[in-house]
């Protein structure tokens, strides 16, 4: 579908508006909108909103060979998509030249700066490495998706964790997050880009255009920079010519920008390790502001009341007490050992036997005998778990008790 | 038959609620049963004995029989009758293309203006916008605009827009505004004069005395969609004040 054009009369207001030094939500010149981080449920989540722009990213890792020419440097790669959910103008599957020029100012804004350490994903060199994989997905388009998009992508990467990896010998063992904590990338700096739009031939200047100013702009000079005021890439796009002053004040404004920003997805990480920490509720989810239409609402609350007491009293009627647990007799004391909770053994232990088992159900099963040895224990126990069948197939098997 | 549908007046819908009229199994001899009739309005859908609820959004009622549901939307459908604030976006020939925000472009004819002759030319731009209304919107032909009445007159309608801002609302608050006696222009018109233009298609164009108060006024009737009257009558205070 076709993007809806933009009439005269909003170009003539705009341009007329930047000279007055104003803007259509009410910003300053060298205001940004309102930047909100939120992270999901997992590693490496993370969801950005520009005012009305929002932009999603997540980080996703695999074990690949890596290039022959860097045989111990794990591989970044980005993929942005621009789906027509975000403008209808956008169109799935094609990539437009906005989308390539996305794509690569993101690239050379993360991966040429080398913000991350790729040698730390090599596993074993020249055969395996972890490749970083970052989808950007825009949700919606209301202008400077690229602001949105850097940040989106350099707080996802700082909030992804990999699982870890094990080497013996030759087997390179990937552990589950049950088994080892996963291990956050490393991140030597956040290098992120601040758009400044120029209209005018350059006579006016704003930072973080919206979709309209966007559309009447003459140019447009993207910075990325770190908190260290480090540039890590700059481009001019639109075509017009910048003098070496305006070049020296963006780079100052950016730098005021970047420290802002770069503070507030340091606090937005913080605020959610905290929050996984303690076990609180976190994810995207939980932090949604609801949105509700309050306009068109009643203040009388109906509650349904139809027929209520009848269902109370009907379900008082047909309840039944409720069965008691039969709990087993076999109480797990520390420093007992036990198998299985009685559905299945899950120790894996003779699986020819067990075939037997279903066979002989007449007393005559094999049983698994638990000795367990008390250390430090002193207390006795005068039913001690042990079960001692007087089957030939016996067994008998010593589990050792933690000494922790 | 109209009592499940009269219960719900004012409650949120959604799409897939289904309202269904229980019949009964025995036809009484004494009394004379007369078929009722509703009429179903937008987002309310007939399915076999059903009717379907097809938006998501609150049931209103009008008498006698009328139903439709209040939805928030923002695509618009274009509807025959209706005025709407449309762009030109191309001339071609002796038609104007020009974009209402439906899912097609609609056409206008260059004599469908007031006064306009093979000869007299209305002086209509790329860009500009018009105000017209439907004379043709079908589901399955290109909808056609006219800025004349059926006498012939502009009547209002027409090339319209210097100096103003354009901007887009959801069609649920232009259909509040276009309501007689509106809350929110009234207390609109206290604050200081302006021209408002409100399309049926969500577009809405303002223009007050300078840009500070046309971009005040936007600002204002577009943060006004999701506010209590009680929420708005104290930010149009505030900005009465002049401490925004």
């Amino acid at each position: 579908m076709r993007d809806t054009p933009l009439s005269n009369c909003e170009r003539d207001f705009l341009l007329k508006a930047i000279e007055e030094k104003k803007r259509l939500d009410g910003r300053q010149t060298y205001d940004y909108r309102n930047i909100k981080i939120t992270f999901g449920t997992d590693y490496g989540c993370c969801f950005v909103d520009l005012g009305k722009t929002r932009v999603m990213a997540q980080v996703s890792c695999e074990l690949v060979t890596p290039k022959e020419s860097r045989p111990n440097e794990g591989i970044m790669f980005f993929n942005l998509e621009l789906s027509p959910m975000a403008s209808p103008a956008f169109e799935l599957g094609r990539s437009s030249e906005l989308l390539v020029k996305l794509n690569r100012q993101l690239e050379r804004c993360l991966r040429n700066s080398k913000c991350i350490d790729t040698e730390s994903l090599c596993v074993v060199s020249g055969e395996k490495v972890w490749q970083i994989r970052v989808d950007v997905h825009m949700l919606n388009h209301d202008g400077n998706l690229m602001d949105a998009t850097s940040i989106a992508a350099i707080a996802a990467l700082s909030h992804f964790k990999r699982p870890d990896v094990g080497i013996q010998g030759d087997e390179v063992t990937v552990y589950s997050p049950e088994e080892r904590d996963p291990i956050a990338l490393s991140i030597y700096h956040m290098p992120i880009c601040v758009s400044f739009s120029f209209f005018q031939q350059g006579t006016y200047l704003l930072v973080d255009p919206c979709e309209r100013e966007e559309r009447v702009m003459d140019g447009l000079l993207m910075i990325a920079m770190n908190k260290h005021r480090e540039i890590c890439s700059i481009q001019s796009s639109g075509g017009i010519m910048l003098l070496k002053e305006q070049v020296l004040r963006c780079s100052k404004i950016a730098s005021v920008k970047v420290s802002e920003i770069t503070d507030l997805i340091t606090k937005a990480l913080e605020n959610d390790k905290k929050a996984r920490k303690e076990g609180r509720k976190c994810g995207f989810a939980e932090s949604m502001p609801q949105e509700r239409i309050t306009a068109l609402k009643t203040y009388e609350t109906s509650v349904e009341m139809t027929d209520l007491t009848k269902q109370a009293s009907d379900i008082v009627e047909s309840a039944h007490a409720r069965a008691e647990i039969a709990l087993s007799p076999v109480l797990p004391a520390p420093g007992m050992g036990q198998v299985g909770t009685g559905l299945q053994n899950a120790w894996g232990l003779e699986d020819e036997d067990d075939e037997d088992d279903d066979d002989d159900e007449d007393g005559d099963e094999p049983e698994v005998t638990i000795v367990a040895e008390k250390r430090g224990n002193k207390e006795k126990r005068e039913r001690p778990v042990v079960i001692i069948s007087d089957s030939e197939e016996e067994e008998v098997v010593i589990l050792n008790p933690e000494s922790s | 038959m109209e009592s499940c549908l009269k219960d719900q007046i004012g409650a949120v819908l959604l799409p897939g609620d289904v309202f269904t009229f229980i019949k009964t199994e025995t036809i009484s001899l004494t009394d004379t049963s007369k078929a009722e009739k509703i009429i179903c309005g937008p987002g309310l859908r007939r399915n076999g004995d059903d009717v379907v609820v097809c938006k998501s959004g609150v049931l209103r009622h009008k008498h006698p029989n009328l139903y439709w549901v209040d939805s928030q939307q923002r695509r618009y459908v274009p509807v025959k009758g209706e005025s709407v604030i449309g762009i030109i976006t191309t001339k071609s020939g002796d038609v104007f293309k020009v974009d209402v925000g439906g899912s097609e472009q609609a056409s206008l004819s260059y004599l469908a203006f007031e006064g306009a002759t093979k000869r007299n030319r209305p002086n209509v731009q790329v860009g500009d916008l018009v105000y017209a209304q439907f004379l043709i919107a079908n589901k399955d032909m290109e909808p056609e605009l006219v800025c004349i009445d059926s006498s012939g007159r502009a009547n209002g309608l027409g090339v319209f827009g210097a100096g103003g801002l354009l901007f887009k609302v959801s069609l649920g608050l232009v259909r509040r505004l276009l309501a007689p006696q509106n809350e929110i222009v009234k207390d609109l018109e206290k604050l200081y004069p302006c021209e408002l233009v409100v399309g049926m298609n969500g577009r809405l164009w303002a223009r007050a005395a300078t840009v500070q108060k046309t971009l005040i006024v936007a600002n204002l009737l577009e943060s006004s969609e999701n506010m209590t009257a009680q929420q708005r009558r104290t930010l149009f205070k505030r900005v009465a004040d002049g401490n925004l």
